[in-house]
């Protein structure tokens, strides 16, 4: 009979470290054998699921109907209790207007120039952050040079803080920065870039997909990787042509990915606040300030906190994600489905 | 003694220097403070010296942004979480968490005879003691006096009006190139004196916020004017939304602005920004129809009611409020004193800036001619209502966004939608 190897000093090491784990889990094993065999199996998936959804409630759910609540009140009170119930006066404030189209003929004027500017803003940086992630995505999944580097490159600005984001972007754009020291050496006039309602909303959209684009142009990439090569192989050795491979091959099998693009980029473009707010300011007069600022206006930096009509709001937003979420949930499940 | 015996006595004299420093200080204060400057050293110095003479008090400054005094503050004091002093803008429409301090004082009568004016403007409704002014401001105008000499131009004297400034600044602008002839800071509080001077009356004859009238539309059409002729920059007030405070303060030291309608509390920061790089010259306020005024204003450090030691807190700002360590701050910080016997009697401002003393000078000499009206308005709780109304729609309509008389209906709106909110449950 052959001894016994004797451990090596690593395994040693592993054994003494994953020792309080071990002791963890079989003193966790005790109670949960004990709820197994008073609820059975079928119980067990919800235990599990039990800390996440105490996690969520607490700082989801109940915040949501709190601010239910507040939408019904009014006043200046903090506390709920203190608060006075007017019903539903603080939506139909919101929704008091002679023409919907036109908000200065609404008596909150700026919540619904804070709808128009984030549609707009939504319009045209979703549009423009998928085209963009899309070329780029296709760019880095050829055989390219210094692939890895470009990669992290693209990838960078969304590890940057959106304060940050906006606060480099800002100093390039004033008056005396650097794009308009730039415009002068070439012989130009400087640009008030942050003046112009146009130039401020351009600016708006393109920070915003310069910060962002590297997120979603590597879910497109994953999405690229995934279409098995040799469906290109054989549209190569039939001659199709490279439009044709892109209409008929890459992007129906690249659809799911893009719409989960679209989908979390419409999400998080209706709720853009930091960088705007810090680039901008809202500026100029109301022609970036979106719904999430006039929502932060509302509540916390006039004098008198209005934070009803500022929940009022914030529900109205609500409703609209939560649309969207159905969207993206039944496109996915349309996905599943084949 | 052997090395088990060492650890044990270590460990034990610090378990008793912990047990004995807990013990000492028998009450943690803590005091919410901004800078404009860098006035907090100032005030630490002083907290230095109180915490040394009283073992049993500690006090921890926590020094925030601005935004954080407007915004988090009232939110914090709400929900009953505040600090036990803070270092306040808005005097009178925190006034409902103020601590009386009445009763714990050593000397009440001192803090009437000295700050008496100014308990108002934390007590409107009543004559409570919640604190002391630690800046008495001014507002007024800055003016480039070294861009007026290398132009050539004479600078508008006493009496001179807004227009007579706006032609000079404009062909001072026009001989040196200068990007910005005049700027103004995006405050309804700087707004408010020239409208004042232009005849605002601010109330109506009941004492009733009225905001917009044939005076202020005078003084807001003049700014939405200048806008649009270029003696003012759009970037400053077209640049943001809302309420939001900008300052020219970089633009006016970096010699871009000829005249800057800002106030007193900007003089340390051009002492030490501008020094003598050029002369920076404060000016009296200039003239509208009305008068020649500014708005009085400042910040004061109040004592919350909801502090769990109150006697503690009455008598920390009974040591600050002591007339040496007054001056001793205002002195450093070349600040405009809040306290009526040092106003008097002077306060040894640490600078030999000619520029600052002269600013110092005229700012102090404003004073005595500021409009009654100026007075009532910084005294009133809720002016903030009426300077973030007259702020956001002026800058809606330098951009084009509004008419002006789009414009003056909803500042009128929106004063009359925030009272009438603030009145729900009350």
């Amino acid at each position: 009979m052959s001894p016994k190897p004797s451990k090596t000093a690593s395994e040693q090491l592993q054994a003494i470290a994953a020792w309080p784990l071990q002791m963890f889990f079989r003193l966790l094993d005790i109670p949960l054998r004990g709820i197994q065999k008073m609820g059975g199996i079928g119980s067990m998936p919800y235990v599990f699921l039990l800390p996440n959804l105490a996690f969520f409630g607490m700082f989801v759910i109940i915040p949501l109907f709190i601010n239910f609540g507040f939408s019904l009140t009014g006043g200046t009170n903090l506390f709920l209790q203190d608060r006075v119930y007017v019903g539903g006066e603080q939506y139909s404030f919101l929704f008091e207007c002679e023409n919907y189209m036109v908000s200065a003929t609404c008596q909150e004027d700026r919540f619904w120039k804070g709808i128009f500017n984030t549609a707009i803003f939504v319009l045209f940086q979703v549009t423009f952050l998928v085209i963009f992630s899309l070329i780029t995505a296709i760019i880095l999944n050829r055989k390219i040079r210094a692939r890895g580097f470009f990669r992290a490159v693209f990838f960078f600005p969304v590890l940057l803080s959106p304060v940050v984001v906006a606060l480099i972007w800002k100093w390039i754009l004033l008056r005396d920065g650097i794009l308009n020291a730039f415009l002068v050496t070439l012989g130009l006039d400087k640009i008030l870039f942050f003046v112009s309602p146009e130039w401020a909303m351009f600016w708006a959209v393109f920070v915003s997909i310069w910060a962002h684009m590297g997120f979603y142009t590597l879910i497109l990439l994953a999405g690229l990787q995934a279409i098995p090569p040799d469906l290109y192989e054989a549209a190569e050795m039939d001659g199709t042509s490279k439009e044709r491979v892109f209409w008929r091959i890459t992007l129906p099998l690249l659809w799911p990915n893009m719409l989960v693009v679209i989908v979390l980029a419409l999400i998080k473009g209706v709720q853009i606040f930091d960088e705007v707010y810090v680039l901008t300011g809202g500026g100029p007069g109301t022609a970036t300030q979106f719904i999430v600022q006039y929502i932060y206006n509302t509540g916390f930096t006039n004098q008198v906190q209005n934070f009803g009509l500022a929940s009022a709001s914030s529900v109205v937003l609500g409703v609209v994600l939560f649309v969207l979420t159905m969207l993206q949930l039944a496109a996915t499940r349309r996905r599943n489905n084949g | 003694m052997t090395n088990r015996m060492k650890t044990l006595l270590g460990a034990s004299v610090l378990s008793l220097a912990l047990l004995t420093g807990n013990a000492m200080a028998e009450a943690d204060l803590r005091m919410t403070w901004y800078n404009d400057g860098n006035e907090s050293e100032a005030m630490q110095a002083l907290l230095d010296k109180f915490e040394k003479q009283n073992p049993d008090i500690s006090v921890t400054l926590d020094v925030v942004p601005y935004k954080a005094i407007l915004e988090s503050l009232p939110v914090q004091l709400a929900a009953g979480d505040g600090p036990d002093i803070a270092r306040v803008t808005d005097l009178g429409g925190l006034s409902k968490y103020y601590l009386d301090m009445t009763p714990y004082l050593e000397n009440a009568d001192y803090w009437r005879e000295n700050f008496g004016p100014f308990l108002k403007w934390l007590d409107p409704d009543g004559d409570q003691i919640s604190g002391f002014m630690t800046q008495l401001t001014v507002t007024g105008p800055y003016v480039n006096k070294t861009l007026f000499e290398q132009a050539g131009v004479a600078m508008p004297g006493e009496g001179a009006t807004w227009d007579d400034w706006a032609k000079a600044v404009n062909e001072v602008a026009a001989k040196l190139d200068i990007p910005i002839p005049m700027a103004w800071d995006r405050s309804g509080h700087r707004v408010s004196g020239p409208a004042i001077a232009m005849g605002a009356k601010m109330f109506d004859d009941d004492g009733n916020p009225a905001l917009v009238d044939d005076g202020l539309k005078s003084m807001a059409t003049k700014l939405y004017d200048w806008h649009q002729d270029g003696t003012m920059a759009k970037e400053l007030w077209g640049s943001v939304s809302g309420s939001t405070y900008l300052g020219a303060n970089e633009d006016f030291a970096n010699a871009q602005v000829v005249m800057y309608m800002s106030g007193s509390w900007q003089i340390p920061q051009f002492a030490d920004k501008i020094g003598d790089a050029f002369d920076w010259w404060a000016v009296p306020a200039p003239c509208g129809t009305a008068a020649c005024t500014g708005m009085p204003g400042g910040a004061a450090l109040v004592a919350m009611k909801d502090s769990d030691h109150p006697e503690e807190v009455a008598k920390l700002m009974d040591f600050l409020a002591q007339e040496e360590n007054l001056a001793e701050f205002y002195g450093k910080n070349l600040f405009i004193p809040g306290h009526l016997g040092l106003a008097t009697g002077g306060v040894d401002f640490a600078t030999d800036d000619p520029r600052a003393k002269h600013a110092l000078e005229t700012f102090a000499n404003a004073v005595p001619g500021i409009s009654p009206t100026a007075f009532d308005l910084q005294g009133y709780a809720n002016n903030r209502v009426m300077f973030n109304a007259l702020i956001s729609r002026l800058g809606e309509a330098i951009v084009g966004e509004l008419t002006l008389d789009q414009a003056f209906d909803r500042m009128t709106q929106d004063v009359e939608k925030q009272l009438a909110e603030k009145e729900r449950g009350n």
